[in-house]
């Protein structure tokens, strides 16, 4: 039985100046790649998939299997894309990661460029956080001068350049294929697929694309084994991972536990939440998952329990709303994010996100007419699994999954208006003054 | 149009597997969409971004369908767009003929759709004939849910003088960027901003520049694109659609035309997958309206004391046969552009029966006596499928053009070699003096020269095709190098004439070396063979003169009269030439449309009906018959070339033998094509070139031709007029801002624009500059000119 | 938040704002491209010579057209028309192309930043623990609305959406430097001191210098500062010490054989 907590990731996060290579070398950083190099690649790929490690950007899809997707009898260069646009809301764990360690990245991207056979690797970071990527631009620079990057790496032969490329605002491209359109220089708006970027990924060559937790999850794993990592979590979600709390909760923040761990050890971890509140729902893992209620605080926050309570494990963000809190305002101001952030290029994620904006107006206006919750429902069929992508999916499912659990407070919007049902400044973390209160 | 045969080898037929639609089995080539393989079967899926011709998207999200089976036994979980989904072997598809889940997915897109959509429905040019009027008709909601508010902006933006956008109406298909992107290679348009703000847009100092940007008009499938000429003319169901076959190049577009009130209102790209797919260019789409000016000709003149005066018919054809009569066999006969396959055969007799002459010659450009033996030996008399066709462009190993610039000089080439070069990664070479937006856009290889000199050096084998353009004949030798390096390596070679008629006129012997079918007229088989099936005697033996020579005599008074037809003096090789000829001649009969510098100058002329009412057919390139039909059917019979040439024949005492097109055709048909041997090619050296500077040039699709006039907003869209030299000669020959370019007998400044890929020591101009052309200036390209800076001659104080 | 019924650029109507509600834009009369009518650049030689050399760091010059932006930003001060035309002509592209990029992401703006560009987190989770109030408060402490900026060029308002520090909430930004757990006062102390020239340190992050030098980092020329600030803020550390406190820590690779 593993520790409550299990800190790797996050293990050197305390650490003075943890963000600079000798910080992280003198934890033992770098063992992972130097072992790894050891290796042959099949070997290293191996090892990722017999470790069970999956993807920690929302779909879960094994790490060692996507590398082995990539046709290694392809005469086109191959590359590594790490997915560092997060943007979900609620999620908030590859930023300080990234932060604070960036060496952890590099040290995997080196490990997985080399068991794919990658020649040039990218690190698309989000633009609107410039600190993270001032880190990652010198940790870059410090993997160059130490021979961890560029040619010839450790004398092993082995040649890998590394990029770090900032975004420049759009949620969407956190979308894999988006993703590489906006690294082409594109608009960043999805891809057709087939065909699949381990085929014809970024410049039409083989591409992988991994979220960065994914990616930082693999020295460790190279340097402890596929049994260690495998010694956490449960049967089918091994390892340790990040959970971000956040809301109304005494203390949020980042926790790095085996998966599996509930929502109620969490919070009695961290002090519950905010004192004299009850908690109301909260979301799994970003606001794209469907949310839940007091009734799932013993679930396990693992891939499957999540699939098993009808939602999704996602970026493992839990948002925490206690009861002061509007579901219908709440819901409307994710819709108002799908809406900002979808690309626009399919109708129903395009044209349904400005529809449902203007429905839960009213809901939270309070005016509402009778019959308006079965239409909103049926808006949400409408886009639901029509969409081009997953971005509309995420946003109908905020929706239903609020209409589903609290039903009665949609009802109410037909007459009374959210901020008279749930008075919005009890909501906040500061005491609201009269003047931000009643506008100036 | 070479002789050799296409390639036999039957292509191996693609596997294929078999998909249930709506519990209908259908076989189908792998690869296909299901969207396809349902209209296969007769079931119409709705769908807006689905075009069979641009590469899939998916974006509409309207021809969602469920998939009970992939093909493995497992269902999809959700609907899928069938415009993206390939079918695969076993697969199950209900459409919402079968499925509720898919017609209610299908419903709710409209619905959808229809949120931002405003209800312009009343005043928008495409009601009536809109895709998502009756989509929403047939599979949308009677009425709308949506009660909240539109998103609005500005009415119509200008993408370019031609096209507007309202983007109100657009549903973010993506059908005009795909086509400019992909198409036509033209991404001034793209999608700009995001989300429901997404919309088309271009940036506003550089407009949408394409010679086919009204193809997007067409395939918008709503009233979002509207062109400038079109908009609000008429409503769709007012209006009558004829198909014709375009009269603008030898490309051979197949065309809808829509006329109103004996008036056409608007010309649509036609749907002939083997020529122009569903494509045009904004020429053959905009440029119809050149006889509706002041200049038409309505009722015939002639020259009574020095003046035209209005004639009755009767009056002018007596006129004309005491004209004719005059001159006898001392005649020639001049034909230009417009002519179709039917009317220059009539022309042909003419000049055989009733003048009894060889000297005719449909060739109003710079020609030479090599191009009527390279015409005689490797293009005329051949049939569709004896020589190069648009799908062998597709299929070949290499394409070079020489003395041929696809996109200005035949566009739908142009856009088949995209295709092909995008598509199949066909390998394209262009011999020109520097690399044009055309080359690069068909990704093709520039070999920079000017003359025949890169020509021996080129590699060819079977698999590759030559295209040959009529420039060809403006430098000597050329036609000659061209024959050879096919005949040596095996390659197919190709004609690309630039006008609509040229070809026909050929086959039907407007040339003084060939009589109809490509007989040659030194051949006295072939004057027997013609001579017996017209029904006279004999005919005119030994070769007559070209256009040039005829013009030439007819100035030195060894020529008497001339019959001249669709013909401009500024195309040729010297307009003076041209009019010192007319002028000269004793006896100048015009058959013309509207008034020119020929007819400024006959003695009579007969007034042709425009060719919206004319039947008959164009000869395309690749020798492809495309009919004409007579779109705008007065109570009237109209006065054709074909109908007064009879007329005049009649009343000489020499009829012609044919009156009507049916008629035409039908000598045509039996006259059918030589048999016997052709003449050899021509074998003549290269020319050297000009001189310290060397003049090159085409024609760009929109210029100062005639037939573009009264079409303001596509004129707009014309390519700037330009010279272009390269660095080096530019500042060897010290130029600025400007130059000035001169030949003998005239000059005129051009903006310069120095091009790194051009060649040096030349320049190169368009062939016709609005005001004036290569023929104005007496000067042929390959030619010496001078050129100056021309900001010096105007600091000097002089101007030329 | 009455008044910030009608923040949107453009929004001229508004449909069901409430006392407490915001409002719905639907006009959009500036949507399509950059502002035309300012021409101005400092765009010279130098700039161009770093685009292109950004056009040099990837396999294909293309992808550097989001960096390239990013710079121009830095320049220009806000997306100006000749900085698209440079960046069409350097990557051999259209200029409509770049202005779908250039108009497609957030970051770019049309008309000019100001020195400090403020950002207020009001996505869900922010907006519900106090962002509404912030963006009403900073809106009227400053006097602009959304998508403005100060007559004095000092600052620019934008209501951002997420920023991924929702453990720090409410979420301010300031030239995309984190300024966490955001009460009304500190954003007053932090608007103050950054008006009066006063060093501002980012919670987790640097000494604010402006958003044209953040933009110039961002386009991938560092400014030496990485090196500031902590290696993390309280509560990303928070399950280390709470680990820490009871001994917790993922098993050793020993214990694992």
């Amino acid at each position: 039985m593993t520790d409550p907590l299990t800190p790797v990731l996050t293990a050197n996060w305390g650490d003075e100046q943890a963000w600079k290579l000798a910080s992280y070398e003198r934890r033992g950083g770098y063992q992972g790649m130097r072992a790894a190099l050891r290796m042959t690649p099949p070997e290293v790929i191996s090892l990722v998939k017999d470790s069970g490690l999956r993807g920690r950007g929302g779909a879960g899809f094994p790490t060692g299997m996507k590398w082995s997707f990539v046709p290694q009898d392809n005469p086109n260069p191959k590359y590594l894309v790490v997915n560092s646009d997060e943007s979900e809301p609620g999620t908030c764990k590859d930023m300080p990661l990234l932060l604070a360690s960036p060496h952890t990245l590099v040290e995997g991207i080196v490990i997985a460029s080399y068991a794919i056979g990658v020649s040039h690797a990218f690190i698309y970071c989000r633009g609107e956080v410039l600190h993270v990527i001032r880190r990652l631009q010198q940790a870059v620079r410090e993997a160059y001068a130490a021979g961890y990057a560029g040619s010839n790496i450790l004398g092993s032969g082995f040649d890998l350049e590394i990029t770090v490329h900032a975004g420049a605002g759009a949620y969407i491209c956190g979308e894999e294929t988006a993703l590489l359109d906006s690294l082409e220089g594109r608009r960043g708006q999805p891809r057709l697929r087939p065909p699949f970027p381990a085929v014809a990924g970024l410049y039409a060559c083989p591409t992988v694309i991994n979220n960065v937790e994914s990616i930082a999850s693999v020295p460790a794993i190279v340097k402890n084994g596929s049994e260690w990592f495998k010694q956490m979590g449960t049967e089918k979600s091994n390892g340790m991972t990040i959970y971000s709390l956040s809301g109304h909760v005494a203390r949020p923040g980042q926790f790095e536990a085996p998966l599996g761990v509930t929502l109620r050890t969490l919070l009695e971890l961290s002090g519950g939440i905010r004192a004299g509140h009850q908690l109301k729902f909260w979301t799994p893992g970003g606001s794209s998952t469907p949310i839940l209620t007091d009734e799932h605080l013993d679930l396990s926050l693992d891939y499957e329990g999540m699939a098993g309570a009808g939602t999704m494990l996602g970026t493992k963000a839990l948002q925490i709303f206690d009861e002061t809190t509007s579901v219908v305002r709440t819901t409307l101001r994710w819709v108002e994010f799908y809406k900002h952030e979808s690309c626009g290029k399919c109708t129903p994620c395009r044209e349904g996100t400005w529809w449902l904006v203007q429905l839960l107006h009213r809901f939270e206006a309070g005016t509402a007419v009778d019959g308006d919750v079965d239409k909103l429902l049926d808006v949400c069929d409408n886009i639901g699994g029509k969409s081009f992508c997953a971005l509309a999916d995420g946003a109908v499912a905020c929706v239903t999954s609020a209409v589903r659990h609290f039903r009665t407070e949609f009802e109410a919007g037909y007459s009374t208006p959210a901020w008279e049902l749930f008075p919005y400044r009890e909501s906040a973390l500061f005491e609201v003054r009269e003047r931000e209160g009643a506008g100036v | 149009m070479s002789v050799q045969a296409k390639p036999t080898e039957v292509a191996e037929r693609p596997p294929s597997v078999t998909v249930t639609i709506d519990g209908i089995a259908v076989e189908v080539p792998k690869g296909t969409l299901v969207i396809r393989a349902a209209e296969m079967i007769g079931i119409a899926i709705p769908r807006f971004c689905d075009h069979p011709l641009l590469d899939p998207v998916g974006a509409c999200r309207q021809c969602m369908v469920e998939v009970p089976d992939m093909g493995n036994g497992r269902g999809m979980p959700k609907p899928q767009a069938s415009c993206t989904l390939e079918c695969a072997d076993g697969m199950k598809v209900a459409t919402q003929r079968t499925s509720e889940k898919a017609e209610k997915a299908q419903r709710g897109m409209i619905e959808l759709l229809l949120v931002n959509h405003p209800l312009d429905c009343p005043i928008c040019d495409k009601g009536g004939e809109c895709p998502l009027q009756n989509q929403a008709m047939s599979t949308g909601n009677g009425e709308s849910r949506f009660d909240g508010l539109k998103r609005t902006y500005p009415k119509p933006v200008n993408v370019s003088a031609q096209i507007l956008l309202d983007r109100e109406r657009c549903v973010l298909c993506a059908r005009c960027t795909r086509f400019s992107e992909q198409i036509s290679g033209d991404p001034f348009i793209a999608l700009v901003e995001r989300g429901a703000l997404q919309q088309i847009g271009r940036y506003e100092t550089e407009p949408y520049d394409s010679y086919f940007s009204g193809n997007v008009v067409q395939i918008c499938p709503v009233g979002a694109l509207t062109s400038a000429a079109y908009r609000f003319q008429s409503r769709p169901f007012d209006l009558v659609s004829t198909p014709v076959t375009c009269e603008h190049c030898a490309s051979g577009c197949q065309l809808r035309t829509d006329h109103r009130h004996f008036q056409v209102k608007r010309r649509l790209a036609g749907d002939l997958p083997e020529v122009n797919e569903e494509w045009n260019c904004d020429r053959g789409r905009f440029a119809f309206v050149s006889g509706r000016g002041s200049d038409r000709l309505t009722y015939p003149l002639i020259r009574e004391n020095g003046e035209l005066r209005p004639a009755s018919w009767p009056e002018a054809i007596d006129a004309a046969v005491a004209g004719l009569r005059r001159i006898g066999t001392s005649a020639g006969v001049v034909t230009g552009g417009r002519l179709t396959l039917e009317a220059a055969y009539a022309y042909s007799k003419f000049a055989r029966t009733v003048l009894g002459t060889n000297n005719v010659d449909f060739r109003a450009r710079p020609h030479t006596s090599e191009e009527a033996e390279f015409l005689a030996a490797l293009v005329a008399g051949r049939r569709l499928g004896e020589g190069v066709t648009y799908a062998d462009l597709e299929t070949a190993a290499k394409v070079i053009c020489v003395a041929f610039e696809p996109e200005d000089e035949s566009p739908i080439v142009f856009l088949r070699l995209r295709k092909a070069a995008r598509k199949k990664k066909l390998a394209i070479q262009v011999v020109s003096p520097y690399r044009s937006r055309g080359t690069e856009k068909m990704l093709a290889e520039h070999v920079p020269a000017i003359g025949a000199e890169a020509i021996s050096g080129l590699t060819a084998d079977a698999g590759t095709i030559i295209l040959v353009g009529e420039r060809a004949a403006q430098t000597q030798g050329m036609l000659s190098a061209v024959a050879e390096l096919a005949a040596r390596t095996g390659a197919r070679l190709a004609w690309v004439p630039r006008r609509a008629g040229d070809r026909g006129a050929i086959e039907a012997g407007c040339l003084p070396n060939l009589l109809p079918g490509g007989r040659p007229v030194a051949d006295n088989a072939a004057r027997v063979d013609v001579a017996a099936s017209w029904g006279v005697d004999r005919l005119p033996a030994g070769e007559g003169l070209d256009a040039d020579s005829q013009f030439a005599a007819a100035s030195d008074g060894q020529l008497k009269g001339l019959i001249v037809a669709g013909v401009e003096p500024a195309d040729f090789a010297s307009r003076d030439a041209v009019l010192a000829g007319l002028e000269a001649a004793e006896f100048v009969l015009s058959l013309e449309t509207r008034a020119s510098e020929v007819t400024e100058r006959a003695d009579v002329v007969l007034p042709v009906a425009l060719l919206e009412t004319h039947a008959g057919t164009f000869l395309n390139w690749e020798h492809r018959p495309g009919p004409v039909e007579a779109v705008v059917k007065s109570r009237h019979t109209p006065m054709t070339d074909l109908r007064i040439l009879a007329a005049l024949a009649d009343a000489v005492g020499t009829p012609l033998g044919i009156r009507t097109v049916a008629s035409a055709q039908a000598e045509i048909a039996e006259l059918g094509v030589w048999e016997g041997p052709r003449p050899a090619t021509p074998v003549l050296p290269t020319a050297p070139r000009g001189g310290e500077v060397t003049l090159t040039s085409w024609r760009q699709l929109i210029d100062g031709s005639r037939a573009n006039d009264g079409e303001p907003a596509l004129l707009e869209t014309a390519r700037p007029v330009v010279a272009r030299v390269s660095p080096a000669t530019a500042e060897r020959l010290g130029l600025g801002a400007e130059l000035r370019l001169s030949s003998a007998t005239g000059s005129h400044d051009f903006a310069v624009v120095t091009d790194p890929s051009m060649v040096d020591d030349a320049v190169w101009i368009p062939g016709n500059f609005f005001d004036g052309s290569l023929g104005t200036l007496g000067v042929v390209p390959g030619e010496a000119v001078t050129v100056v800076p021309a900001s010096e001659l105007v600091s000097a104080g002089g101007n030329a | 938040m009455s008044d910030l019924s009608n923040t949107g650029v453009g929004g001229t109507e508004s449909a069901h704002a409430g006392e407490q509600g915001h409002g719905f834009e639907s006009f959009f009369p500036d949507s399509g491209g950059v502002d035309q009518s300012d021409a101005s650049t400092n765009i010279d030689d130098e700039t161009i010579a770093e685009l292109r050399e950004l056009a040099g760091r990837y396999p294909q010059a293309r992808s550097a057209l989001l960096p390239m932006l990013h710079l121009v930003q830095s320049v220009d001060g806000r997306i100006s028309p000749r900085g698209i035309e440079v960046c069409a002509e350097i990557l051999g592209i259209t200029t409509a192309q770049v202005s779908g990029v250039a108009t497609f992401y957030t970051m770019y703006k049309r008309r000019p930043a100001g020195k400090h560009h403020v950002g207020v987190c009001t996505t869900a989770l922010c907006a519900v623990m106090g962002g509404d109030y912030l963006l009403d408060h900073v809106c009227s402490k400053l006097g602009i609305r959304p998508d403005e900026t100060t007559p004095d060029g000092t600052f620019s308002l934008e209501r951002i959406e997420c920023n991924a520090a929702c453990d720090y909430a409410p979420v301010m930004m300031v030239n995309w430097e984190f300024m966490d757990n955001m009460t009304p006062e500190k954003a007053d102390e932090l608007l103050d001191r950054l008006a009066a020239d006063e060093p501002v340190a980012s919670s987790r992050g640097a000494t604010i210098t402006s958003w044209r030098e953040a933009e110039r980092v961002l386009a991938g020329f560092p400014d030496g500062r990485a090196d500031e600030g902590p290696t993390a803020g309280e509560a990303s550390k928070l399950g280390l010490n709470i680990a820490a406190e009871h001994g917790w820590a993922a098993p050793t690779a020993e214990e694992a054989k």
